[in-house]
């Protein structure tokens, strides 16, 4: 008996150990080995795992989909960004900055953290009231929210500089860095479905009805999700924002969109593990149809340069996956060892 | 001196009254285009719950076929019929190869399918024509004007209202006396029910996604003669504008994805005279706004289905 109960609870944390391990060997072959272009590549792998993660936390437990997570990373980004840079720099790239924002700036580390809580705080102000839809319903407000996001970042020049690129980040991002913090999500995300909390969400994606009647406050759980998933997205911004150093608005808009919840489908995103196996898989796709992409056009052998490939054949494996394998290639279960891990 | 007075003040009048007119038949052109995008979404959503991304993409499909053959010796009204038969066929291709499979599943992978179908579409424009956008040749119809008094009128925006009412009849006509239309009204209620009567499902199916093309050709035509040019991403203003007339007026209900469509087209050329130049940038996120607060106070829209909607 003994024996037994000792595996399964090894199954239930065997997850993350199975996750976790093989990222960090990754990561460690990749360092020492790797050439610049692979370590970018990782790099961003680790990024879009946090944004991932975050629809995970959101999606995966709650059955809500949405489309508003984007417009997080973009405010993280943005947020992040006004506290990172040097008041020369800002003078710079920002000249109509309000005075009293000139002068902040606080350590990286703080910078990215603070970039995560004010997306937090307005996926709390602005999501609450949101979290009665489902369904259809859903997917169109968070939509309707994505775009305001947006409509305001290329709007509000005094601090994003409009639809113009901002530039003058210092690139703290290392691999090392987003590994970190890609890590520390997965474990968030992982440790996160087991609460109680993620068990009164993950009842009510099972049976709104049932789970209502069991005494389960629906928008009060989906809410704090919500709010957590735009931490974890506003982060992530924040460390995409000083990795790539210059950005406009555009990179927190659709096509952005579309990859992330590509990775949560094709992996599956009721499990974190799918989200780790879809992110992967989605990365090998990206880079591999894109390099075949360059070949073509740096060896001229077709008359007209090649664009859009990788989002072709990203879109024909999401369909397939949605027609063939409609929860994703993990669907709810969690890689583990030993008897149970749980749903 | 008086005289002159009351003269100026009858020309005011007149002006004043010019404008109205203006107003209105700017506002019922604008309006009968939105009708017409939003009855495309809805004819749809009302059977399957499919809310359709890919919808702007069939107004896209409309606007190369306008592009390869418009050049061409043949003449337009050809090319037009053409292109709308091509939106006809791309949306029953889609309807057969990618949202059949997945029509057992749930509302969000119907979705989640027709946004990975829309994405492929906008890149298989990218990869196959060009990133960039390219001028169409239109009739010079489109952008003629001709005179009424002082009272200058847009033939191509006269023509949308004309076109837009034209096809409004004909398909209220279509929907109350054919069996076709009765079946299609009747499945957009009680799907199940309608299936139980012996109406075929896939029959039923594939005539509203035949509609639903139709419509977006047609859009097409207009709203590309209004644009001057066909790119990858030139059926992404129609679908949102679709979204939110449809949200608007009721995603249950046909009338209400017209009366949607009209109310959104009368606010679109409203705003553009009323708000200051510095709001007028926002104005997507106010009507984006309008959105929000018609899906939180009145999920069901304006005008409410008659089928029971799941309310939390």
């Amino acid at each position: 008996m003994q024996r037994v109960s000792f595996l399964e609870s090894f199954g239930k944390w065997s997850t993350g150990l199975l996750l976790v391990g093989p990222l960090i060997v990754l990561t460690w072959v990749v360092h020492l080995f790797g050439g610049e272009v692979l370590q970018r590549i990782l790099t961003v792998l680790f990024i879009n795992l946090s944004m991932v993660l975050g629809l995970q936390i959101f999606m995966g437990n709650s059955g809500v989909v949405s489309f508003a997570q984007i417009g997080f990373m973009g405010v993280g980004a943005y947020a992040s960004a006004l506290f990172s840079m040097s008041p020369q720099a800002k003078a710079m790239a920002l000249r109509n900055l309000y005075s009293w924002l000139v002068p902040v700036q606080v350590p990286f580390v703080l910078a990215v953290i603070f970039g995560g809580i004010i997306a937090a705080l307005v996926a709390a102000l602005v999501g609450y009231p949101l979290m009665r839809l489902s369904g259809a319903a859903a997917v169109i407000a968070t939509f309707a929210l994505l775009i305001i996001v947006h409509t305001v970042l290329i709007n509000w020049s005094e601090v994003t500089n409009g639809p113009r690129t901002l530039f003058g980040l210092e690139a703290y991002t290392t691999l090392w860095v987003s590994a970190a913090v890609g890590i520390l999500f997965l474990l968030l995300a992982l440790w996160f479905k087991e609460t109680s909390l993620g068990l009164q969400l993950r009842a009510s994606r099972e049976d709104e009805a049932a789970a209502a009647s069991v005494g389960i406050n629906i928008v009060w759980v989906r809410w704090v999700a919500f709010v957590l998933a735009a931490f974890v997205t506003g982060v992530a911004g924040a460390l995409w924002a000083h990795f790539i150093t210059s950005f406009s608005p555009l990179a927190f808009y659709l096509p952005q969109t579309f990859l992330i919840i590509s990775m949560a489908i094709i992996g599956g995103s009721a499990s974190v593990s799918g989200a780790v196996v879809g992110a992967l898989a989605v990365t090998a796709i990206f880079e591999g149809v894109r390099s075949i992409e360059n070949a073509i056009n740096i060896s001229a052998l077709l008359p007209f340069t090649v664009s859009g490939l990788t989002e072709v054949c990203l879109s024909v494996a999401m369909i397939l996956i949605l027609i063939l394998r409609p929860s994703g290639i993990l669907g709810s279960r969690e890689i583990h060892i030993g008897r149970s891990a749980g749903r | 001196m008086r005289i002159s007075e009351m003269c100026e003040e009858g020309s005011e009048q007149v002006n004043v009254l010019q404008e109205v007119l203006q107003f209105i038949i700017n506002a019922l052109s604008l309006g009968g285009l939105y009708a017409l995008m939003a009855l495309g979404l809805v004819i749809v959503y009302g059977i399957l719950r499919l809310v359709n991304f890919a919808y702007g993409e069939l107004v896209m499909v409309a606007g190369y076929t306008l592009l390869m053959l418009g050049a061409g010796p043949i003449p337009w009204l050809i090319v037009a019929a053409i292109s709308v038969g091509m939106a006809v066929l791309t949306s029953l291709l889609l309807e057969r190869v990618a949202f059949r499979p997945v029509r057992q599943a749930s509302a969000t992978t119907m979705l989640i399918t027709s946004f990975a179908v829309s994405a492929l579409l906008q890149n298989a424009a990218i990869l196959f024509v060009s990133p960039r956008a390219k001028a169409v040749v239109t009739p010079s119809f489109f952008t003629e004007n001709f005179q009424i008094g002082s009272l200058l009128i847009s033939k191509g925006n006269l023509a949308s209202l004309v076109v837009s009412l034209l096809l409004l009849g004909l398909l209220t006509l279509f929907l109350r006396r054919t069996l076709l239309g009765i079946a299609l009204r009747a499945a957009a209620d009680d799907f199940v029910m309608t299936r139980l009567v012996g109406i075929r499902a896939n029959q039923v199916i594939a005539t509203a996604f035949a509609i639903s093309g139709f419509l977006a050709g047609v859009v097409a035509l207009f709203w590309i003669g209004r644009l001057g040019s066909v790119g990858p991403f030139v059926g992404s203003t129609p679908v949102l504008v679709a979204f939110v007339a449809a949200v608007v007026g009721g995603m249950e209900s046909l009338t209400g994805a017209v009366i949607g469509g009209y109310l959104l087209g009368t606010l679109t050329v409203g705003l553009q005279l009323v708000l200051p130049q510095s709001l007028l940038d926002y104005r997507q996120a106010f009507v984006f706004a309008i959105v929000l607060l018609v899906l939180l106070f009145r999920p069901q829209g304006l005008v409410r289905g008659t089928a029971v909607t799941e309310r939390v």
